[in-house]
């Protein structure tokens, strides 16, 4: 009851808030087709006032762009009897499959640390790990974000979003080819001198379409008949093959 | 050109697939292996998850192991007789090693005994081959009749059986035997076992070689058609599109394989099996003594 409470009151307009971002999205929805090579999507918008502001604080935009969250194991090598195995783990609850932070300004810069600490806007604050008192989690969620970032599915990008006249912004998000389904929760803060005046949250759908789709949803709801397609396709080419290629020797 | 692959998620360039899939085919035609030992490594390296790698490279053997077995069958260098027992033996087997990786997996550890697996198991069957068949092409240069089916323990068990094609007259315990051996370390490793196979009709049944590859397709196809299912059934990790891309080079590949293979001599045909073999297993080893780039790594949990 108290957590819904907590959202609902999360949910609300922040109060008195004399500036407010108006959105837009070059596509509010994506789609995995099998030549899916990752998409661009362009986010813009504005900055809305009743009345004239006059605040001598720097205004700052953040966007952030998540995956749908999933919980992971980080495993770590270490060296037994001259062998190379994997001799700690680390279950990590919650992790986004993909997460983007963009920013008008270097992100310590645009964001007070208590303000990230309310809204887990950076990626470490992103992820939350199990048990938290054990020592060297910090290690193994760092490692989790070295490794995600070189995959390019974490991202901070600092500088990469354009403001004009602290009016209009505009960034650019580039999702992988490796996607996960799901939605993807795009936030926008709106901050000045690195405290969060307005927040605008939407999401942005990521669906397998046609021929991925068909295949996917075979695959979990009828698997018998989805195997016994892979053999009977499998069992097809090599006859086929065979048989081109006795046609071929005469 | 880049394809989206519907279960492994991941975006891969098709042609590289096709060709990856074209060069286990020729080895597979050739030597009578799967070829799953060479593949599944390759795929883990261009990323696609090991789970669906394992679950769909078992799909493609089908493929290609069934596209050589009919070259086989046409030449009659397929012995079906030793292929079913060997087979009945395979699937029990197959049984027994599900039930053994469940085990080892609530111990922990389950991939560096699979590792370890293949390196020794590589590591001892590659050594072997080489230096035997480095001894028969000595011989059969030095022009001395082979001496060839001495009497053994194999010859005085019970419940007799002509096999006509092998040109072997034996008890089936032997080949039951061998088949439940690969069989288990199949379904731990996650190969079709053909180069464990191989070997063991040669060196232990005493099969001639030139049946020896076409049976152990006939073989193979059944055991990974079973695992084709057993993985799609239960964790639902076959790409069907990641196995069409690999199925139309390994099919083209095998035929071009068994072609290779009719022309090579018996001793050629198994010095180089056993090269690549040993190959293998040295890269494999390195992998296990050489620090490691990354000490960490991600297991996702969700799913399978």
């Amino acid at each position: 009851m108290r957590a819904l409470l907590l959202s609902l009151l999360l949910l609300l307009p922040l109060p008195a808030a004399a500036e407010q971002v108006v959105l837009g999205l070059s596509r509010d929805e994506v789609a995995i087709t099998a030549t899916f090579e990752g998409s661009d999507i362009l986010i813009f918008g504005a900055v809305k006032r009743e009345v004239p502001v006059i605040d001598p604080g720097s205004l700052d935009v953040i966007v952030t762009v998540a995956g749908p969250s999933l919980p992971v194991t980080v495993r770590r090598k270490g060296r037994v009897m001259g062998i190379w195995a994997n001799v700690a783990s680390a279950e990590i609850t919650t992790a986004p499959s993909f997460y983007a932070v963009a920013t008008t300004g270097p992100l310590d810069e645009v964001l007070a640390a208590s303000e990230d600490l309310t809204h887990s806007i950076t990626i470490p604050r992103a992820i939350r790990a199990l048990g938290g008192g054990i020592e060297g989690t910090r290690a193994f969620t760092q490692a989790l974000i070295r490794i995600r970032a070189g995959a390019g599915l974490y991202q901070v990008l600092e500088g990469a979003v354009h403001i004009d006249q602290d009016t209009l912004f505009n960034a650019r998000i580039t999702l992988p080819a490796n996607l996960t389904e799901g939605d993807y929760r795009t936030r926008i803060f709106l901050t000045r001198d690195g405290r969060v005046v307005d927040i605008y949250e939407t999401r942005i759908g990521v669906k397998k379409v046609g021929l991925e789709r068909w295949l996917y949803n075979m695959a979990h709801e009828r698997s018998l008949l989805y195997g016994l397609m892979s053999l009977a396709i499998a069992i097809a080419a090599g006859w086929g093959a065979s048989a081109a290629f006795r046609a071929l020797q005469r | 050109m880049q394809i989206y692959l519907p279960i492994a998620e991941v975006s891969v360039d098709a042609f590289l697939l096709v060709g990856l899939g074209g060069i286990v085919g020729v080895l597979s035609g050739m030597f009578g292996v799967g070829g799953g030992f060479l593949m599944t490594p390759l795929l883990f390296f261009i990323g696609i998850p090991p789970a669906v790698a394992v679950a769909t490279e078992a799909n493609q053997i089908v493929a290609s192991s069934f596209s050589g077995v009919l070259a086989h069958l046409r030449r009659k260098t397929v012995d079906l007789r030793m292929g079913v027992v060997l087979l009945i033996g395979g699937l029990i087997g197959a049984a027994m090693g599900v039930v053994l990786f469940n085990y080892l997996k609530s111990l922990g550890q389950v991939d560096l005994l699979v590792r370890l697996c293949y390196v020794v198991f590589l590591g001892v069957i590659g050594g072997l081959m080489f230096i035997e068949s480095l001894r028969a092409m000595r011989r059969s240069r030095s022009a001395a009749p082979p001496q060839r089916r001495r009497h053994t323990w194999v010859h005085s068990l019970p419940f007799k059986m002509k096999f006509r094609v092998s040109g072997l007259y034996i008890s089936v315990i032997p080949p039951i035997l061998v088949g439940i051996s690969v069989g288990v370390l199949a379904a731990i490793m996650g190969v079709g076992g053909g180069f464990i196979m191989v070997p063991a009709m040669i060196y232990l049944l005493g099969m001639p070689t030139k049946v020896v590859v076409g049976t152990s397709l006939f073989q193979i196809i059944f055991v990974t058609g079973f695992t084709t299912l057993l993985h799609a059934t239960t964790n639902q990790t076959v790409d069907i599109v990641l196995a069409v891309l690999l199925l139309v080079g390994g099919v083209i590949g095998a035929q071009i394989g068994t072609r290779i293979g009719t022309k090579l001599k018996a001793e050629q045909l198994r010095i180089l099996l056993a090269g690549m073999v040993l190959l293998v297993c040295g890269k494999l080893a390195l992998d296990l003594l050489l620090t490691p780039t990354e000490l960490y790594d991600i297991a996702s949990t969700a799913g399978h």
